[in-house]
């Protein structure tokens, strides 16, 4: 072992080949989502998957997400293949490496932000005075460092939306997959969130960002549209 | 690598909190059904050591001859008659033949109005053989007792029980007194030394006592009575281990007495101390049955209504249950914090109930003649059976949650 081939090669943050996903396979109602999908993102990368309803794009960030397996192809999450971990070993790859982002930001309504921000901690034993700390800085990151006391509901969309994200960023995760994240706001807050997002990128981190708007795509480096389960590049840097 | 202990219990609590009337609710039957299983062990317990106490003390050197309840040739039930079937004669035949018997006594009872001024009251009357007292533990307190004369002189004499005796004279202790017992006027020969209430519950000092003979001629009255006949003859044994083959000496002599023929019934029994208190132990047997039923009805109910509330629970909180998935718990996460809900709902039930079912136990104790005994155990046994109940119905609902798509639980 003497040189290690990471150091002249970097591993792609996520490297699929021929990912297919078929649901109800072999009956009337069967549904080729992913009819054979290859993409891979290097660490860094801000990239915007697009599609109408129906292309499979939802079906695409579910396995990036790790919350499903695919029917055939491979997957190699930060260099860990999916496809051989059951439901536990799943989560705990969801938790180290995954930071979700959704539409409707899912932070829970009876915990202050700073609680939410915590909540992924428990899951990887982070101690709780530890917990805590990492907790104010991950808000303080996204601009939330004097709201840490507020529940959700005393929060604007925005604000509520940061909060998410910084849960996303509590542990460190490698990849952010967020799913229509400016879907819920209107266009002013969502430019301020997709400003977030430029700066995390960075900040080094990488970015996956789902829409099927081409104006939020607009603030990524690199597009890829999904459509009839084929990812197509799209037009380039 | 999963949640730890604490923060698993700290969600729960949390969650609870949100729901806590709900919660509280839930708990209820949990609480009935811990309250039922804590008076139902702690009064079979305290039958328990009674019946200890009573078989390991003076009681196991007791023998009790009574006229049986035999049935004539037939069948058909004997006349009144045959309740006299045993007599002084026989009583004074155990003395003399059965040379392991240490104290006998032959007795008569029933019931009068007794008399001092002003005061009266209606209470029990024994009419009794010498060794009656000690075979019953009976002290006096005050006075001389009985003369031999007043034995078979069939003297006017009587002593007084302490509750008869605070009765009719208050403070005074009402020797030489003449008190009178329906129409008979009496001396007061004695008190005895109260003895309080009885493992029954009666007031065992609210009696008067009369030499046998004085009983049969003064207060019995003008029934046919066969000559000599005594009620019940009572005896003890000097040693607590040849108590079965006293018992089954004093059965073959009085056969022998009676003229019963091998194969007739006996027209007596011969009871010793266990064989009473077996009928006691039957009468808790069934309350503790009755309770042990409530607690079972109790339990799988309210661990029923645990079920349906966690059930409801998983379906309203599914979004979060998604939550936590995507950002990295596990099945085995979302398991153990919804059974550790359900524990801890019937665990809060549990405590309340045992709290609930003490005081229920002193209260039985108390109203009731069972006797009770509470301990660490009762109330161990009470934990138990509350957190098992909370794992038993907690587990479905669990498993469910568990199993949850996060998928599907995030698109709600």
């Amino acid at each position: 072992m003497t040189a290690l081939p990471s150091a002249a090669v970097p591993v792609p943050v996520i490297d699929i080949r021929g990912l297919r996903k078929v649901y109800a396979a072999g009956t009337q109602a069967e549904v080729i989502a992913l009819d054979g999908v290859d993409l891979r993102v290097e660490a860094g990368e801000f990239l915007a998957i697009m599609g109408p309803s129906g292309s499979g794009k939802s079906t695409l960030m579910n396995l990036i997400g790790c919350l499903d397996t695919p029917t055939a192809g491979s997957y190699r999450c930060d260099g860990m293949d999916v496809a051989l971990l059951d439901a536990e070993a799943l989560a705990r790859l969801r938790r180290d490496k995954i930071g979700f982002v959704f539409q409707g930001f899912h932070l829970l309504p009876r915990m202050s932000a700073l609680e939410n921000v915590a909540m992924p901690l428990g899951y990887a034993r982070v101690p709780p005075a530890e917990r805590e700390q990492r907790a104010r800085q991950a808000l303080a990151s996204v601009g939330l460092a004097d709201r840490g006391g507020h529940r959700p509901s005393e929060l604007s969309g925005g604000q509520q939306q940061r909060v998410a994200i910084a849960r996303a960023l509590i542990n460190a995760p490698p990849i952010l997959l967020a799913d229509e994240p400016t879907g819920a706001l209107d266009s002013r807050t969502g430019e301020e969130i997709l400003a977030l997002f430029k700066r995390l990128r960075e900040d080094g981190h990488t970015v996956i960002l789902i829409t099927h708007d081409a104006e939020v795509a607009a603030h990524a480096d690199r597009i890829v549209v999904m459509r009839d389960g084929l990812l197509h590049e799209e037009g380039g840097p | 690598m999963s949640m730890t202990f604490s923060d698993i219990v700290r969600t729960a609590i949390f969650a609870l909190r949100g729901n806590w009337m709900r919660s509280a609710l839930t708990s209820l039957g949990v609480i009935i059904g811990i309250a039922a299983v804590i008076v139902m062990v702690s009064v079979g317990q305290g039958t328990q050591q009674e019946i200890d106490k009573l078989v390991s003390g003076l009681g196991s050197q007791r023998l009790d001859i009574s006229p049986g309840a035999g049935r004539g040739p037939g069948g058909a039930r004997q006349s009144a008659s045959s309740f006299y079937t045993l007599t002084v004669g026989d009583a004074e035949s155990i003395r003399d033949e059965i040379p392991e018997v240490q104290y006998v006594a032959g007795s008569l009872r029933g019931n009068t109005q007794a008399v001092f001024a002003e005061n009266n009251l209606s209470t029990s009357w024994q009419g009794v053989q010498p060794d009656y007292f000690v075979i019953n533990g009976w002290t006096l307190a005050d006075g001389d007792g009985f003369d031999p004369q007043d034995y078979t002189g069939a003297g006017k004499v009587v002593i007084l029980g302490e509750t008869v005796r605070r009765t009719l004279f208050g403070e005074d202790s009402g020797i030489g007194q003449t008190v009178r017992l329906g129409r008979v006027p009496f001396t007061v020969a004695g008190t005895l030394a109260p003895k309080g209430q009885g493992g029954f519950g009666q007031d065992q000092d609210d009696v008067v006592m009369v030499p046998l003979e004085t009983a049969r001629r003064r207060l019995m009255g003008a029934m046919g009575m066969p000559a000599g006949a005594v009620m019940q003859i009572a005896l003890t044994v000097t040693d607590a281990r040849n108590l079965d083959y006293v018992q089954g000496e004093v059965e073959s002599l009085l056969r022998q007495r009676h003229r019963i023929g091998p194969g007739d019934e006996d027209d007596f029994r011969v009871r010793n101390i266990s064989e009473i208190v077996a009928t006691r132990t039957a009468t808790t047997n069934l309350m503790s049955k009755l309770l042990g039923a409530v607690a079972t009805i109790c339990l799988v109910i309210g661990g029923i209504g645990i079920m349906n509330i966690m059930l409801v629970s998983v379906t309203e909180r599914i979004k979060e249950i998604g939550l936590r998935l995507a950002v990295g718990a596990g099945p085995t996460d979302v398991r153990r914090q919804f059974l550790a809900e359900a524990m801890l709902i019937s665990l809060i039930g549990g405590v309340i109930g045992i709290a609930i079912g003490v005081v229920g136990a002193l209260l039985v104790g108390q109203v009731s003649d069972l006797p009770v005994a509470l301990n660490g155990r009762v109330v161990g046994l009470a934990a138990a059976f509350s957190i098992a109940t909370g794992l038993f119905f907690g587990y479905y609902p669990a498993r469910k949650a568990s199993q949850l798509d996060p998928i599907e639980a995030l698109r709600q």
